[in-house]
């Protein structure tokens, strides 16, 4: 009995660590392809290592592939995306947690029947409403259709966040002669850093992984693109430099897992919330 | 009333009106045009005068492309869900031990896949695929499985063979960590008093944790299927709905009449076709929600997963 305790741990990481390898292999595979000539690349086989890094990769999809606009353009859309959803998340979700509001059993329960509610294919009607708005090719656009529509999760966060802090905060910001608006500027929101930090991990996730919305808001303006849909139209140009597209899918998925493994427990506590009630 | 609690009312409306505004733009007209647009004949441009009543529903219901991309839909969530459910959950057991070293590097592993750019990864693993010369391909002779290369994504059933495979390894991370979060809220002191009876660890598991957890794997079950209806990026990349047609989706069937139909879009249709999808979503949804609250998942957060 005790040897078979003793051996369970090892027996598991036995278990574990080639699963894991499997796991995360392509990206491996990517990172030293990305760093071969396309003539090692083709026949290269099993073997992983390069014979020398070439690094000229990564400077031909940056520069000659135009992965330096579709990163910057990657960016701006991610990171004003994560703006504009933290900003108007957080107000909601204080207006519902410690607002005022008579009705606010009727805005939770439509907002529970918005997410419910069988929908068409709304990406239509919002090409229009951006189009109407004068904003159909420009990067604010592009930002708009990314930041739209409720984030119900986000609001739920914040408001359950919100309405368990303590009363006296409020009531001693009032006796400072704080209003509503400065109490929540000034009190609430720096307390609300947790859900502030997973609510922007899981959004500029989101975002910067997301290809339809883009896709179909850069269809006429190359110089819009995306990472995710810049590499979709390189691969589909340049079939045969694959080393140059391994490099540009690396400078497309590197940010993103760094970002992912410096805030993971904030992700996974985002993700986790889902199932939980 | 007072003219603080008036003015703490007009505060609160206030500071619900951004995100009211986007929703009434971005969701509840969308979703209201969507209806009206499938009642039309329409490309897009110009007027919206040429009403057609249900002719565009008849059309997509009679057309065996939409039921071809509809049953691969089905296909793919399906095996997606009979796949992963299962493997997660083992996974996740193990990943819940406590004296297990190493448990926060292993879930960071499993959830890179999660993470990245599913449009990315679709081209990433079309060279692990694709090509007879492949990593895959390689690899499989090299310890002797295959004598051959195999066209992996060239015929039909392997195209689809790999694209639930790519699916599970893509989301396997997201629902295990579905499953610790519920595994994380049972309450411990059961799990002692069975330990204190001398019950091992197996018999635990059935007796205890997986009856607890039926609640929760319901929730898990709904939220993985509804992810199997949308794979537009993944797709697109990895197999563009090919070869002829065999892993078309529904998300693929309707933005080629809306974005790639030669310069005629046909925005009616594919709206009357968007609508019949969201339906069948809907009813797949109340069927599994009715699962749910069968099981006595009162607090289940379905919401989370569900649109069309």
């Amino acid at each position: 009995m005790r040897l078979r305790k003793k051996a369970r741990q090892p027996l598991l990481h036995l278990l574990l660590i080639p699963f894991c390898l499997v796991w995360s292999y392509p990206f491996v595979w990517m990172l030293f392809s990305s760093l071969k000539t396309n003539v090692e690349y083709v026949g290269a086989g099993l073997r992983l290592l390069p014979e020398s890094f070439q690094w000229e990769n990564y400077s031909r999809a940056w520069t000659v592939a135009r992965f330096s606009d579709y990163f910057q353009n990657s960016v701006v859309i991610t990171v004003s995306s994560v703006l504009i959803v933290l900003v108007v998340s957080a107000l909601a979700g204080y207006s519902l947690g410690r607002g005022e509001l008579p009705g606010k059993r009727w805005i939770l329960l439509g907002m529970a029947a918005l997410m419910f509610i069988p929908k068409g294919y709304t990406i239509i009607p919002v090409f229009q409403v951006i189009k109407h708005l004068g904003l159909l090719n420009t990067i604010p656009g592009v930002i708009l259709a990314e930041s739209s529509g409720a984030h119900v999760i986000f609001i739920l966060l914040f408001m359950a966040f919100y309405r368990d802090l303590p009363k006296e905060l409020e009531e001693a910001a009032e006796i400072d002669g704080a209003g509503f608006i400065r109490t929540f500027g000034q009190v609430m929101l720096p307390l609300s850093k947790p859900v502030l930090t997973t609510a922007g991990i899981m959004q500029f996730i989101f975002t910067w992984n997301s290809f339809f919305v883009p896709l179909v808001f850069t269809l006429n303006k190359p110089e819009l693109r995306t990472l995710a849909v810049g590499m979709y139209s390189f691969a589909g140009e340049n079939s045969v430099d694959y080393t140059g597209m391994a490099a540009g899918a690396a400078i497309a998925l590197v940010p993103v897992v760094c970002v992912f493994v410096l805030f993971q427990r904030y992700f996974v506590d985002g993700i986790a919330g889902s199932v939980k009630g | 009333m007072s003219i603080r609690r008036k003015r703490k009312i007009a505060w609160s409306y206030l500071f619900l009106a951004p995100q009211f505004v986007l929703l009434v733009a971005f969701t509840i007209y969308p979703i209201l045009m969507s209806y009206v647009y499938s009642l039309y004949d329409w490309s897009g441009i110009g007027p919206l005068d040429d009403f057609v009543g249900l002719s565009n529903f008849r059309a997509v219901l009679e057309d065996s492309s939409f039921w071809n991309a509809f049953r691969n839909n089905m296909i793919y969530m399906f095996f997606l869900t009979v796949l992963s459910l299962p493997t997660t959950f083992v996974a996740a057991l193990i990943l819940n031990l406590k004296f297990l070293r190493g448990r926060t590097a292993y879930r960071t592993l499993l959830f890179l896949p999660v993470v990245t750019t599913a449009a990315i990864i679709g081209i990433v693993l079309k060279f692990i695929f694709g090509n007879d010369n492949a990593l895959f391909n390689n690899v499989l002779i090299s310890l002797g499985i295959l004598k051959e290369p195999v066209g992996w994504l060239a015929d039909p059933t392997k195209a689809m063979i790999v694209l639930i495979a790519v699916g599970v390894w893509k989301l396997f991370g997201m629902i295990m960590i579905y499953w610790l979060a519920g595994l994380q809220s049972l309450p411990s002191e059961v799990f002692d008093a069975a330990k204190m009876d001398g019950a091992g660890y197996l018999a635990t598991v059935r007796y205890l944790t997986i009856p607890l957890l039926l609640p929760v794997a319901t929730v898990i079950l709904l939220l993985t299927a509804l992810n199997g209806m949308h794979v537009f990026d993944m797709v697109t990349t990895l197999t563009g709905g090919g070869p002829y047609f065999a892993t078309d989706m529904v998300d693929l069937y309707i933005y080629r009449y809306v974005f790639a139909s030669g310069g005629f879009p046909q925005m009616g249709y594919a709206s009357a076709a968007g609508i019949i999808f969201g339906l069948s979503i809907f009813a797949l949804s109340v069927l599994l929600g009715g699962l749910v609250r069968v099981s006595g998942g009162k607090k289940a957060r379905a919401e989370a997963g569900l649109g069309g």
